[in-house]
């Protein structure tokens, strides 16, 4: 689904990805692991075509094809979702209404008509009900006055509603307390399925408590230094990232 | 060409033309406006230039307005299309000048309410109109109240009586496409007595991209305890010439609450001036301005504060496209006089592009010592992360854009509370900024 080869991006013409190579079937989840700095949100970033993430060299195909020049919504329509680790607020936009609009672009590159009034509002209320969000939060503007779990909340919801082939999620357990992480945990899980993917970005091993993932992957200084299988995420737990760090720097120097 | 004299010859033809109906007062009135009008002219950019510093009148000065003799036909469906209104608003239609009886309903009178013409007093019970009007619009203060009070033929009166609620009333002056460019000069006078309560709804538009110069005095007295409700919808044509001018004074304890809309024009001016003249007396007064091309709107707010417990409240949005220019001088003053008042004002604006222009410059001038006042602008662009957030979602960035326009606007919108307005407002922003859809609708969904 996800094919990553030989990444480099710059953010500000300084490099930040240093030749990343990640294969993410469907049906799997990745988990990207690593310290402060080490490019996790760049490599998540860059996927879903942020502008300022320059790739200058290597290539991303989704789905078997490039999608280095295409532009970010298209890369949206084309299945891929950011679930953004700083959530943006939209003043006056209702977040109904943002979310049928996305629906409908969605839909309309599929060919298939834009859902009814009637029918997006019960395919939402239904997605609401199933992420826990109080209706009232889902009826104001988009983010706005949320607090930080409600709108990692809300990052679940869309998620959910416009059901990405490929999601990308940026740090979305950081910031929350336990209820909130486990819904969206619950959230990840619930989205789970062979048809589909999921890159999860994360600091901490917290949320791998409640979504195994298929792969870890630890990234350090723009380089993916090991990948493992779940257990990986338990030694980085019991150890920290010192000892990774280390040992790749001897690994490298040598 | 020396354009005062110019000016006022043509100006002055006209006015000899005019058949002299109505009640003596009036044509006593008219003379003074025309009298006036000789000696002040146009505010130029030598004088007066304070007031109209950032709004260049050389090219309305200098243009030949005619006047319309006969008003052009304007059917039902258009105007609901142009002001929407609901079945049970009390509505006064004029049409290039002239009252449109088919469109209107005069002489209603009812609930201690009388909305009338002020050309026709007589059978209606609208004494005390010849010493009101003109009462707050000054024909010192330059030269197009003069102009305007000397057209003065005819124009609507709304007048609640003490107590009076009155259904919402609707003021509608529509400028058709003519031949010649002409000029109206619209009249309106609202008295809301002790304890009444009114809304009132002006709705300026223009048919088309007709040229024209529209040229209103609205004057809005509210007595002890009064609650006024007033929309001002300047819909104008982008070619259009307006220049508004609504001075209001306030009586004690009473509240005023004025919305308006303004798509600017060649040139126009959006000037409101109230004077909080008792304890008290509270003002809320909001606006929404959007152009695009090479629209100029210029928003002029005075307020005075010139009593004790006295209250403001500013808040206007302006969103501009392309070349278009705004202005927002916002002019709050506190008096001596005005303790324990409180004053805010702030102005927000949206450049959507790079060759857009906005003048804000809120004041506030004090002089008591005990009072809260704030005040502030700003003026950006749109947010990229609000507009990456969107895309991230599939929405294309035009499509982004116009969700984020509407949004701003929305803020000023959903204050409206007469359904019919809006809707209609909110319709015009579904598309994002009005008037700009046909520029942005290409592109945008391909696949880049």
């Amino acid at each position: 689904m996800l094919e990553i080869n030989n990444l480099h991006v710059e953010v500000n013409a300084t490099g930040i990805l240093k030749g990343i190579d990640l294969t993410v079937k469907a049906g799997e989840v990745h988990a990207i692991m690593g310290p402060n700095g080490s490019g996790k949100s760049t490599l998540a970033n860059a996927v879903a075509g942020r502008p300022g993430y320059d790739v200058t060299e290597g290539d991303i195909l989704f789905e078997g094809e490039s999608i280095l020049g295409w532009i970010p919504d298209q890369r949206a329509r084309a299945g891929l979702f950011l679930a953004m680790q700083y959530p943006v607020e939209l003043p006056g936009v209702r977040n109904r209404q943002f979310l049928k609009a996305a629906l409908d672009a969605l839909r309309e590159e599929r060919g298939e008509d834009e859902l009814s009034a009637r029918e997006f509002d019960t395919l939402y209320r239904k997605r609401v009900a199933e992420i826990g969000m109080s209706e009232d939060l889902s009826r104001r503007n988009v983010n706005e006055g949320f607090s930080g779990g409600e709108k990692k909340r809300n990052e679940i919801l869309q998620m959910a509603v416009l059901e990405p082939r490929l999601a990308l999620l940026d740090e979305t357990d950081s910031g929350l307390d336990i209820d909130a992480l486990r819904t969206v945990a619950d959230g990840v899980n619930s989205y789970r399925s062979p048809d589909n993917a999921m890159l999860l970005v994360t600091h901490y091993q917290r949320i791998l408590d409640y979504v195994t993932p298929d792969y870890v992957h630890v990234l350090v200084d723009g380089r993916i230094i090991r990948s493992g299988g779940k257990d990986l995420a338990l030694e980085l737990e019991e150890k920290g990232y010192d000892w990774i760090v280390q040992e790749a720097a001897v690994v490298r120097s040598g | 060409m020396t354009s005062k004299t110019s000016t006022y010859d043509l100006y002055a033809k006209q006015f000899d033309r005019l058949p002299s109906t109505g009640p003596e007062w009036l044509s006593a009135f008219r003379q003074r406006g025309i009298d006036s009008f000789s000696m002040l002219g146009f505010p130029t950019s030598r004088k007066d230039n304070e007031r109209w510093k950032y709004t260049n009148l050389g090219p309305l000065a200098n243009a030949a307005f005619g006047y319309a003799e006969r008003p052009g036909t304007v059917d039902a469906g258009l105007l609901k299309a142009l002001a929407p209104s609901s079945d049970d608003w009390v509505q006064l239609v004029f049409v290039d000048g002239h009252y449109a009886p088919e469109h209107s309903t005069n002489g209603h009178a009812g609930n201690g309410v009388v909305v009338g013409r002020i050309g026709d007093t007589d059978g209606l019970s609208l004494n005390g109109v010849g010493e009101r009007l003109g009462s707050l619009a000054s024909l010192e203060s330059d030269g197009f109240t003069a102009l305007n009070t000397a057209f003065a033929t005819d124009g609507a009166v709304v007048k609640v009586s003490p107590g009076g609620s009155a259904p919402t009333v609707q003021l509608v002056y529509v400028t058709t496409e003519h031949g010649e460019a002409i000029a109206t000069h619209p009249r309106a006078l609202v008295i809301a007595g002790e304890g009444s309560e009114c809304t009132v709804v002006e709705s300026y538009v223009g048919v088309g991209e007709s040229t024209y110069f529209t040229n209103s005095v609205s004057e809005i007295i509210l007595e002890d305890g009064a609650q006024v409700e007033h929309y001002r919808l300047m819909m104008d044509s982008p070619n259009a010439f307006h220049i508004g001018s609504t001075p209001v004074r306030m009586a004690e304890d009473s509240t005023f609450n004025s919305l308006s809309f303004a798509r600017g024009g060649r040139v126009a001016r959006n000037g409101l001036h109230v004077m909080l003249d008792a304890p008290g007396s509270k003002c809320v007064v909001g606006g929404l301005y959007f152009t695009y091309g090479t629209q100029h709107i210029d928003n002029h707010i005075v307020i005075d504060h010139l009593k004790p417990q006295t209250g403001s409240d500013l808040y206007f949005k302006g969103i501009l496209d392309d070349r278009s220019r705004a202005v927002f001088s916002g002019g709050v003053i506190v008096h001596p006089n005005a303790q324990k008042s409180e004053a805010y004002q702030k102005d927000q604006n949206l450049l959507l592009s790079e060759g857009a222009r906005i003048n804000t410059k809120p004041m506030l001038e004090i002089y008591a010592d005990d009072i809260q006042a704030t005040h502030g602008a700003t003026a950006g662009a749109v947010a990229d992360e609000a507009i990456f957030y969107m895309r991230s979602r599939g929405i294309d960035e035009n499509t982004a854009r116009d969700l984020l326009v509407h949004g701003f606007a929305k803020e000023i919108i959903d204050r409206v509370s007469l359904e019919p307005l809006r809707e209609y407002l909110d319709g015009l922003f579904a598309d994002g900024l009005p008037g700009a859809g046909a520029k942005h609708s290409e592109g945008g969904k391909s696949r880049g």
